[in-house]
Formats: structure tokens, C-alpha cells, sequence
């Protein structure tokens, strides 16, 4: 589904991503973890062009990922971001920061968008908050309207980036909850987290990235639980137990 | 007092003429200066710079003119070259080019302190540029940009005044021509200003209205 062949990104002599290979298939949920700085927003914004990167490819489902091609838009609406810092539209509700994608993006028959939207806020448990503003909004809520906005542009796969890292230690669960779900629903996700136990629940896969390469990978059990790699120990060890 | 009450009535309908004109420029200028000052905003935060270059330097070039200068140019030198256009076109022209000039500034100031978030939100859901800019970066620039641009609009009525020097007989030249037949300057300029008052004012409370209403809220 996501293919990354070779993929080399730089910041002008900076070189950010040093040849990533890797790929996450059909209904497969991959985490991505690392220290800060090792490249892991970078990877993810490469996936839906909001970067783009110097050599080898991205590929969705068999489409070259080109930030530069005009065509990128409609990479963009079949690969969804979730962020950090949630990234609402602070002039529109809920139910309309849900609404925009598919209305405005994709055309829809406004009523059906409508009753899509309520559905999906349902789900995310905000049913009751769907004319809130997000400014009105805990940042565990905010970050689930966000999530249904993803979800209404009907996507193939989600990227999240550190979904729960801008949260409130209350409030992480909640979020957590609605992506297990979807994991349970086998959405195809590219996940950034540091949420380490939640990564060996719901990870099919474990992508460990250290200075713009994949230092390990493997199953959630094989990366998380009993890492080969010295340098993934010493982060695990820095994540779990930090000083 | 009463003197300057009954002068005062004799001479109010000449001036309220003027007045009607001195608002048709400013509306029509202003609509003008809008709608161009948005367009010079859009080109200058676009990432084509075949748009940028030269946008920059035309608003860099009219914003170094004096108004008047701008006036007499507009007025003076177009139909030279075959271009015959009316004194009050030319002062609705000139003071809308100048004022989308100022004006483009605001709105780029504006568009600029739009959350990177926001744009990069927009994209992640396949947004273009026009799109994004009408659903998620103008409705959020207006915001920011309302009182700034109210305060343009009052320079620009004030400003109004100066196509009374290419004949246009707005309230400044009906001021100047009634002072100068009935040598009562007094009166006459003290009702001139006093005329300009009854627009600036409201129009200030009106702005900080809607500054308070609008910046709350979403
Ligand atoms: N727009 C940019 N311009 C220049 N350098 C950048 C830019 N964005 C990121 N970088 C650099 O690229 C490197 C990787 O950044 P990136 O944000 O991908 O790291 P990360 O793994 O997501 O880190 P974190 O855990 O802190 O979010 C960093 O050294 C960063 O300074
Ligand atoms: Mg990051």
C-alpha cells in the first residue's frame, strides 16, 4: 500500500533521510518511533507531499508520491494527516471541520456529508459536541474531531503524527481509544508515537528510525519487547523509564 | 451664534452635494481598492514568482508616490497618451490604485500570520491553493485583518479630499469655491470639517464594533 523505495530527503545540506526502505501494507498498522530529530515527521509529511524529498519513491497503492506534480491533491485527499497540534479550522464547528474534505474536496451531496459527519463524530464520542467550536474544545476532543475529519475524506490510509504528544496525560486514552478502534477495523495507519505500550498493542509492524534510517524493524514483539539493535535499547530504555 | 446657524443653513445644501460626491468616491474607491489590494495580497503570497516579482515592485513604486502626484498623473498625462478619462474617474482611479497598494499590505500581513497549520490541515485534506485560500485562510485573515483595514478606509475618505485639486467637486471643493465667493471662511471650513467628522466618527465606532464582535468567537 505505502512503498518506500531508497527515499533520500535533505534540508539543504542537512541530510534528514538517508535511504528508507520500507513498506506498510493493506490494513496493516505501522509505528514509527525514534528520537527527536531522527526524521520521523519528515518521513510522514514526504508520504502526503506536504515535503517533498530528493530521490527514490514514495509509492500509494502503485501512485508515485511527487510533491512537485500537480497532481498532488489527490494523493493528498487519499492519504490523510492527523497532527501534533490538532490543526482544527478555529472559525468552524466541529461537525463543519468534518464536513469541508468531502463537501468542498471531493463534491459531495451535502446532506449525505452531513449525516457522514454525525456519524463519524458519534463514533469518536463527540456526538452532542458537533456544533462546539474548537476553541471550546479539550484538546483530547479536539484531536477526535480531527481524527473524523480524516476519517470522512474516505482515505486509503492515515498518517498520524504524534496524535497524543500535545495532550494532556488525561486525555491520551481517549484519543488512543478511537485509533485502537480503528486499528481493530484494520485502516491502513502510519503511526509516530512514543506511546510505547500502545505500539506493541496495535503495531503489525515496528519501524525503529535513528538518524534518517531504519535502524530496526520487525513485529511489535520483536522490536518493542526484545530489541537487537543497541541503539533501540538505549531509546526504549529512555522512553520507558525517563529520568 | 445664531449668525452662524442661519450661514450655516444657507450654505449646508451646497456643501451636502459635495458631501454625496466625497462618499461616491470613497465607496467606489474603496470597492476598487479592495478587490485589487486582495488581488495584489494573493499574488505576493503565491509561490509564483513571475507574480511576486512584479507585484512587489508595482506596489513598492505606487506606495512612493504622493497621492497627488498619482492624481495629477492619472489626470494630467493619461490623455496624452488616449486615454480620456473624466476628473472624477481619475480621482476613483488614482485613489484606488494607491489605496489597493496599502491596502495589499494589510491583507498579506494578514494571510502571512495564518498558522502554517492551518495551510498544511487544508492540504492533508487534497485542498488547492484557491480553495484553501477561500475556506480556510481569508475567513481567518478577515479576522485579523478588520481593524487595520477599518482604519484604511478613514485614511482613505480623508484622503478623498485631494481629487478636489483635479476639479472633482466633492465636499472639499465645494468648500473651497463657496469660501472663496462669500470670504466666510470661518463658517464655511468649520462645517467642512465638521461634515468630514460625521463620517470618520461613526465609522471609528462602527470598527470597534466589530473589532469586539468579531474577534471573539470561533
Ligand atoms: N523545514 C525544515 N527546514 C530545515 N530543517 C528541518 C525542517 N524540518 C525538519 N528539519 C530538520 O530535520 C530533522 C528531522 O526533523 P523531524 O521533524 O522529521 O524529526 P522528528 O523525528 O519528527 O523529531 P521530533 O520527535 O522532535 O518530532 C531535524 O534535524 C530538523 O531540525
Ligand atoms: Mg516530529
Amino acid at each position: 500500500m505505502i512503498v518506500f523505495n531508497n527515499v533520500h530527503k535533505s534540508f539543504g545540506t542537512i541530510e534528514v533521510l538517508k535511504g528508507i526502505d520500507a513498506e506498510i501494507r493493506k490494513g496493516e498498522v505501522g509505528c514509527l518511533i525514534g528520537p527527536s530529530g531522527s526524521g520521523k515527521s519528515t518521513l510522514l509529511r514526504c508520504v502526503n507531499g506536504l515535503e517533498s524529498y530528493q530521490r527514490g519513491s514514495i509509492s500509494i497503492d502503485g501512485t508515485v508520491v511527487d510533491a512537485t506534480s500537480r497532481d498532488i491533491h489527490s494523493i493528498c485527499a487519499r492519504v490523510t494527516m492527523v497532527f501534533q497540534r490538532f490543526n482544527l479550522f478555529p472559525h468552524r464547528t466541529a461537525l463543519e471541520n468534518v464536513m469541508e474534505g468531502p463537501l468542498y474536496v471531493l463534491k459531495e451531496n451535502r446532506k449525505e456529508v452531513c449525516e457522514r459527519a454525525m456519524e463519524l463524530l458519534d463514533r469518536v464520542g463527540l456526538a452532542e459536541k458537533m456544533h462546539a467550536f474548537p476553541g471550546s474544545l479539550s484538546g483530547g476532543q479536539q484531536q477526535r474531531v480531527a481524527i473524523a475529519r480524516a476519517l470522512a475524506m474516505r482515505p486509503e490510509a492515515i498518517l498520524f503524527d504524534e496524535p497524543t504528544s500535545a495532550l494532556d496525560p488525561e486525555m491520551v486514552g481517549e484519543v488512543l481509544q478511537v485509533m485502537r478502534a480503528l486499528a481493530g477495523e484494520h485502516m491502513t495507519m502510519l503511526i509516530v508515537t512514543h506511546e510505547i505500550q500502545f505500539a506493541r498493542e496495535v503495531a503489525d509492524q515496528v519501524l525503529f528510525l535513528d538518524g534518517g534510517k531504519i535502524v530496526e524493524r520487525g513485529s511489535a514483539q520483536e522490536v518493542l519487547r526484545d530489541p537487537k539493535h543497541g541503539r533501540t535499547q538505549d531509546f526504549l530504555k529512555r522512553v520507558m523509564h525517563p529520568a | 451664534m445664531s449668525e452662524f446657524l442661519s450661514r450655516s443653513e444657507s450654505y449646508l445644501p451646497f456643501l451636502l452635494q459635495g458631501l454625496w460626491l466625497t462618499v461616491l468616491v470613497t465607496l467606489l474607491a474603496l470597492c476598487l481598492a479592495t478587490n485589487i489590494g486582495l488581488l495584489w495580497a494573493l499574488f505576493r503570497t503565491s509561490s509564483v514568482n513571475l507574480l511576486v516579482v512584479p507585484t512587489r515592485f508595482f506596489v513598492e513604486f505606487v506606495r512612493g508616490i504622493p497621492l497627488l502626484v498619482l492624481l495629477f498623473y492619472i489626470y494630467f498625462v493619461a490623455p496624452e497618451i488616449g486615454v480620456n478619462l473624466t476628473a472624477f474617474q481619475s480621482g476613483v482611479l488614482g485613489l484606488a490604485l494607491a489605496h489597493s497598494c496599502y491596502l495589499s499590505e494589510t491583507f498579506r500581513a494578514g494571510i502571512e500570520a495564518i498558522d502554517k497549520g492551518q495551510i498544511e490541515a487544508a492540504r492533508s485534506i487534497g485542498m488547492r491553493r484557491p480553495l484553501m485560500m477561500r475556506r480556510v485562510v481569508l475567513p481567518q485573515a478577515f479576522r485579523i485583518v478588520l481593524p487595520p483595514y477599518g482604519n484604511n478606509i478613514i485614511l482613505l475618505l480623508k484622503d478623498s479630499s485631494l481629487v478636489s485639486v483635479i476639479s472633482v467637486t466633492d465636499l472639499t471643493m465645494q468648500g473651497k469655491m463657496l469660501a472663496s465667493s462669500t470670504f466666510d471662511n470661518m463658517t464655511v471650513f468649520t462645517l467642512v470639517a465638521f461634515l468630514y467628522l460625521c463620517l470618520t466618527i461613526p465609522l471609528n465606532l462602527l470598527m470597534r464594533r466589530l473589532e469586539t464582535t468579531m474577534g471573539v468567537g470561533g
